[in-house]
């Protein structure tokens, strides 16, 4: 079992509140991330859960089990850390033995000399050194036991500060911005890492990260944080069609979710750039935000009443998909609009275009940021 | 250009130079002394060894001894009569076991504190540290007479616990690894307090390998500062001549009947402040090398 409940958690550093009144359920065997911009709390979450730091006020449970009180290493959690945090004068062997030793072993047994005298070392040495063997042949990491860490390269470093996690097989792992250390590449590769170990591990995993990129690709369901509030808890696909409110919507999705100023009348009609949405806003009579992202826009050659025109101002080219950064009449924002490079590559930075939207993807928000739906899907 | 880079490189080497040569030149003298005759030293003659002439040694004949055995080469006189007239191996002995377990009671109490002062969060630390900070400031002579006085209630003068007690608490020592300690990541301590370990395992377990650098300048400050000191030995012990540390020791070679003898007052002096060196030259090489702290980046 490995379930995690948060009831109700704040905390506040003097008089700054970091967190506010959080509820999140996390189920057994999930891989659930923690996702928001530096400085909203997530590692705060991550460690109170881990019993590094504690509430100022709420309940964690841990296997339905009260845990406030329970210290750090007794709550059955490994932990892995950005800086991986390996112990640096310990070769990695060690490094992976130190939390069964200090588990397994009573205190006489961990006295250097005396304690070989005692009867039950030799199994529980022997049970501890299997684990090691395991655990190090999962992750590849046999022929590095007798190094020490300052003599491995960044991802194997960060294998073996996974590995140290594995060996006490906890109840959960808590991961804190563990790839942000790598290079771009090596972070690709460990995603996709990450996600086969947990598939074949089945253990409930809980992973900070500021890269919503890493969010969308590993977690079964993603939680966004945005200065101490949980804004939206779902699946990272519901969170990215469905975002809450205009923060969610800004925060996931690489690049950026396209937002216009406009309004509705009184029949609920969307208005913005001159531009009419079909569907009737549920909220008339109001100035709104209309969110579409990037690749609901399209370049095309012909002007009607449902585009909108503007001049290109920088042309950005990933290979796959070319991003084109729009400057509008009567928007003070660029807009991004997603091309694809058959079709667009002989538009280059000042060329004049045509801008269509694909139907029923615009998302509305009200001027507080709050999520307005359509008054029926197709109207 | 390129001459003028050397003139410049020159002017800095020359400058550097004369200021080693200013740095070592008592050290010359010292080991020079120790090897020429009494004659050799008062005429300034002899350059660094002297003639080595086998000759009798007046004084050594007044202390006592027969003139058979007191007729040899200087070298051999000054070094003989050094350790014959001062128990000159107690008085080392005495140095080890004096500044060792100032060195080991130092870091078993600055260690921990220094700990709690840079990683651990408890109201009013900033007021303790500040406290600290304000102690490095007492010179040690100011509190000298009342350490003295609670000594000597206490019955402690004249024994070890007089040398090594005032001495326990470094404050130097508290802030240089409290310092240290600023620098190690608190992710590691974390990671040690999933993993199992206590507070007082984190200092020893995971501080203290880390800090080992630091560790040796404070060694070396703290060994070198104790073994030389003279001011409060001199205190402290008053009459037992076992107590004596390596600078007491060389006081027993000033003055007295016998005149000045300076050839075996420098030779004790050589052995007294050769193993100071040669503990230097080990830690040096230890302290470049280091347990650096790439493990963690």
């Amino acid at each position: 079992m490995g379930t995690i409940s948060l009831k109700n958690i704040s905390k506040s550093f003097g008089s700054t509140q970091v967190l506010n009144n959080l509820n999140v359920d996390i189920q057994d065997g999930e891989f659930l991330t923690l996702v928001g911009p530096s400085g909203c709390g997530k590692s705060t979450l991550l460690r109170i859960i881990a019993g590094l730091e504690q509430q100022t006020s709420g309940d964690v449970l841990i296997d339905n089990k009260n845990v406030n009180k329970i210290r750090a290493s007794e709550r059955d959690l490994a932990m892995v850390f950005q800086s991986y945090a390996l112990y640096p004068h310990l070769t990695v062997r060690r490094n992976l033995e130190t939390p069964l030793r200090l588990r397994d072993y009573n205190a006489f047994e961990r006295l250097p000399l005396i304690g070989n005298f005692s009867p039950n070392k030799k199994n529980k040495t022997e049970s501890i050194n299997q684990l090691v063997n395991k655990t190090s042949e999962t992750l590849q990491i046999s022929e590095l036991l007798d190094r020490k860490p300052g003599q491995l390269s960044g991802g194997q470093r960060q294998r073996v500060a996974l590995g140290r996690a594995m060996v006490r097989e906890p109840v959960a792992f808590l991961m804190d911005e563990p790839l942000s250390n790598l290079d771009a590449a090596l972070r690709v590769h460990m995603r996709s890492e990450l996600s086969e170990l947990h598939n074949s591990l089945k253990t409930t995993f809980v992973y900070v990260t500021h890269d919503q990129a890493e969010a969308l690709t590993m977690s079964s369901r993603m939680a966004v944080m945005i200065d101490g509030n949980l804004l939206q808890l779902d699946t990272p696909q519901e969170v990215y069609d469905n975002p809450s409110s205009l923060s969610v919507a800004q925060f996931v999705g690489s690049p950026k979710i396209n937002i216009f100023n406009g309004s509705s009348d009184s029949s609920g009609t969307v208005n913005f750039l001159n531009v009419n949405l079909k569907r009737k806003s549920s909220e008339s009579n109001s100035d709104l935000h209309i969110g579409i992202r990037p690749e609901h826009l399209e370049i095309t050659n012909d002007k009607d009443e449902n585009t909108f025109s503007g001049t290109v101002a920088y042309r950005e080219n990933l290979g796959s998909d070319i991003y084109f950064h729009v400057n509008i009449e009567d928007n003070s924002k660029k807009i991004i609009v997603r091309g694809l490079p058959q079709f667009t590559h002989q538009i280059t930075n000042g060329s004049s275009v045509n801008i269509k939207r694909d139907s029923n993807k615009a998302l509305l928000f009200n001027q507080t940021g709050m999520r307005i739906h359509f008054n029926n899907a197709m109207g | 250009m390129e001459a003028k880079q050397y003139i410049g490189e020159g002017w800095k080497h020359a400058i550097l130079i004369v200021g080693a040569i200013v740095v070592l030149l008592p050290f010359y003298m010292m080991v020079s002394m120790s090897l020429k005759s009494q004659q050799e030293i008062q005429s300034i003659s002899g350059g660094l060894i002297g003639a080595q002439e086998t000759q009798t040694f007046p004084v050594c004949v007044k202390t006592g001894y027969s003139e058979e055995e007191c007729t040899m080469k200087p070298y051999k006189y000054n070094y003989w009569f050094a350790f014959e007239k001062a128990p000159i191996p107690r008085y080392l002995m005495n140095g080890v076991i004096v500044t060792l377990s100032i060195f080991i009671i130092q870091v078993l109490v600055a260690l921990p504190c220094a700990y709690a002062l840079a990683k651990l969060r408890f109201y009013g630390r900033e007021f303790v540290f500040s406290m600290v900070l304000f102690c490095l400031l007492i010179p040690v002579h100011g509190i000298a007479l009342p350490l003295y006085v609670m000594l000597a209630q206490a019955g402690l003068v004249d024994t070890y616990s007089a040398l090594i007690l005032p001495w326990t608490i470094s404050v130097f020592g508290i802030f240089l690894m409290r310092q240290f300690f600023m620098t190690v990541p608190d992710e590691l301590i974390d990671a040690a307090r999933m993993d199992g370990m206590g507070e007082y395992a984190i200092v020893w377990k995971v501080m203290l390998p880390t800090a080992i650098p630091a560790l040796l300048a404070f060694a070396i400050f703290s060994v070198v500062a104790h073994w030389n000191d003279y001011f409060w030995p001199r205190m402290v012990i008053t009459g037992n001549r076992d107590l004596f540390t390596p600078p007491l020791g060389i006081r027993e070679f000033r003055g007295g009947i016998d005149s000045d003898e300076f050839g075996p007052m420098m030779a004790s002096i050589v052995t007294v402040t050769v193993p100071l060196i040669v503990a230097f030259i080990i830690a040096q090489k230890r302290f470049i090398e280091g347990i650096t702290l790439t493990g963690m980046k």
